[in-house]
């Protein structure tokens, strides 16, 4: 089980105080907070891309690839990639060349954006956004595991003995999760490669995500990568922790009611009550965390968003304290229990290289030995 | 098909109580009067969007309906006929019943029968109900009823003989023909696949796998 934290990259006014933060300083304090994920016992750090303001993170892997130089093991991730509007091509490209730099730590996520004007600003055609992911993911999954790539499509100009380069470490492609809010296409489309399946549940009820994710493990078991137990599922969660609860909830509330998605809206009580959100005691936060598998199934992946709606970097570094000291431990421990022994750990680059590497054997083994 | 129809009501007045829930009652009653005439029993559901008001902004704002309002989406989705009324103002449907048409999935009312009620304080707005409501279930795929029922203030204080109000002969015929689409609608038995894939989609594309 992978815990970790992604983030939108948001450049937000303080409600308490009224100060910004500099891009500069937004950006310098996602890569502090980014390091402080590791530091604290996380696995995973996932960025997300924007093309517009109040955002900063156009150009993920720059960042990425800067952070894995100053971390070891925290695996790198996106929150999502546009798989819609950038080329599959440049994508196959630049994330194989990440995963090169940080030694195999990178994963990503595809997801279609949630600003409109993107996929004009691109050159697209937004009521294509659905086609547009199934076409081009298609593509840069052959681009990863074919050498030379003959390929014809509506969105991109053909292709007749393209190499994309760097090819993927090790000749295994970057593991890819398929993000998805209400979109059952999407969820075909993971179940069909047997790739991952994160639902970014923060904003929405858990019945909704519930169906969501049964539909992904059936269409997972029906495409033959295994059972539906079996199936990659990553969720989003969302906390915010103090020692008491009281505590947690008086900090916690100016941020929440003037929130970019959510504020002026819903009560925080009513939210957290429809949402994964958990405002609270660290043992709160547990509890609620320790429940998702019992509405999800055992998963893979929990990602927390901490950083978001102008906390300040102080406030946000004190939460990973609290995220990585006395709530992952805890939840780890949570979910080895009764974990039945076929649901298998996210893949990493070494797992992807030693299933490669046995099927290779395998093959090798049942070959008649002519040679 | 089952002998017992599903009829949603939507009353958007906004004092309690309004003239506008007195209406859609008016309405209401009618109907299930007129179908079971016809021998079907009708199951009612009254939606008072005052009590959803700030379930619908909150949906507005989040995405997503909070279980009260879900619940209200589902009678009016679920339903055989519905019966929608609202008060007039400023020309048009209120704010918050268009509101709450807005956070509907606009494929949900398809074929669904409705009919459509407005109040207002004087008769010069009865046209609303043709320019402003009709076109709006027209863009839904609703059925609309031929007779919209407009009731301005006057007519809660005429008499029923038809040269002092024909506010009871309107309920009655537009009334009647919801009974008929309703008592005809499968809508309340139909099982909807909320992960249905469009017809010809490829989890690879339209070119195929290469």
């Amino acid at each position: 089980m992978q815990f970790g934290i992604f983030t939108v990259s948001d450049i937000t006014t303080d409600p308490t105080n009224g100060t910004t933060p500099t891009e500069a300083e937004r950006i310098k304090a996602t890569v502090t907070i980014a390091k402080k994920a590791e530091e604290v016992g996380l696995d995973v750090f996932a960025l997300g891309e924007h093309h517009n303001p109040p955002f900063f993170s156009s150009s993920p892997t720059t960042t990425l690839a800067y952070i894995a130089a100053q971390t070891e093991k925290l695996i790198l991730s996106t929150s999502t990639t546009l798989i819609t509007t950038n080329d599959p091509v440049k994508i196959a490209e630049d994330y194989a060349m990440l995963q090169h730099l940080s030694n195999g730590r990178a994963d990503l996520m595809m997801g279609r954006g949630n600003t409109g004007p993107v996929y004009p600003w691109f050159g697209k055609d937004i009521r294509e956004g659905i086609p547009l992911a199934i076409e081009n993911y298609s593509l840069l999954h052959k681009l990863w595991r074919e050498e030379f790539v003959n390929w014809e499509g509506k969105y991109r100009t053909p292709l007749q003995g393209f190499q994309s380069t760097p090819r993927p470490l090790d000749g295994v492609p970057p593991f890819v999760w398929h993000g998805s809010i209400r979109s059952p296409e999407i969820a075909e489309q993971a179940a069909f490669y047997g790739d991952g399946f994160f639902a970014n549940n923060i904003f929405w009820p858990k019945e909704h995500y519930m169906r969501l994710v049964s539909y992904y493990r059936q269409r997972f078991e029906h495409y033959g990568h295994g059972t539906a137990a079996q199936a990659i599922v990553g969720l989003g969660g969302q906390a915010f922790m103090r020692s008491n609860s009281q505590a947690a909830k008086a900090e916690f509330r100016p941020y929440f009611d003037n929130a970019p998605v959510y504020g002026h809206g819903p009560s925080m009580e009513d939210f957290t009550d429809q949402t994964p959100l958990a405002v609270g005691s660290p043992q709160e936060v547990i509890d609620k965390y320790a429940g998702m598998r019992e509405h999800f199934g055992d998963y893979q992946r929990q990602l927390f968003l901490m950083d978001h709606a102008g906390l300040p970097l102080k406030t946000v570094l004190e939460q990973l304290d609290i995220l990585g000291e006395e709530v992952v431990p805890v939840l780890r421990k949570e979910f080895a229990t009764n974990r039945p022994a076929e649901v298998p750990d996210a893949p990493t680059h070494a797992s992807l290289v030693a299933k490669r590497d046995a099927a290779l054997a395998t093959a090798a083994a049942d070959a008649p030995a002519t040679v | 098909m089952s002998d017992v129809k599903k009829i949603a009501v939507i009353a958007a007045g906004l004092s309690q109580p309004s003239s506008t829930r007195l209406l859609a009652d008016r309405l209401t009653e009618a109907t299930v009067t007129d179908l079971r005439d016809r021998g079907i029993e009708a199951e009612v559901t009254v939606i008072e969007l005052r009590d959803l008001a700030h379930d619908v902004t909150n949906n507005l704002l989040t995405g997503f309906p909070s279980t009260k309002l879900d619940e209200a989406i589902a009678a009016v989705t679920g339903a055989d006929g519905l019966v929608a009324v609202t008060p007039i103002f400023t020309t048009s449907y209120s704010g918050l019943f268009k509101s709450f048409i807005d956070v509907l999935d606009p494929q949900s009312l398809t074929d669904l029968p409705v009919l459509l009620g407005a109040t207002g304080g004087t008769d010069r707005h009865s046209l609303a109900i043709d320019y402003a409501m009709r076109p709006l279930f027209s863009y839904l795929h609703a059925v609309a009823v031929p007779t919209g029922v407009y009731a301005a203030s006057a007519d809660w204080g005429s008499g029923s003989d038809s040269a002092s109000s024909t506010l009871p002969a309107r309920i009655a015929r537009a009334a009647g023909e919801l009974a008929a689409l309703a008592a005809a609608s499968d809508r309340s038995s139909r099982v909807i696949d909320p992960f249905a894939l469009p017809e010809g989609f490829s989890p690879v594309g339209s070119f195929g796998a290469q």
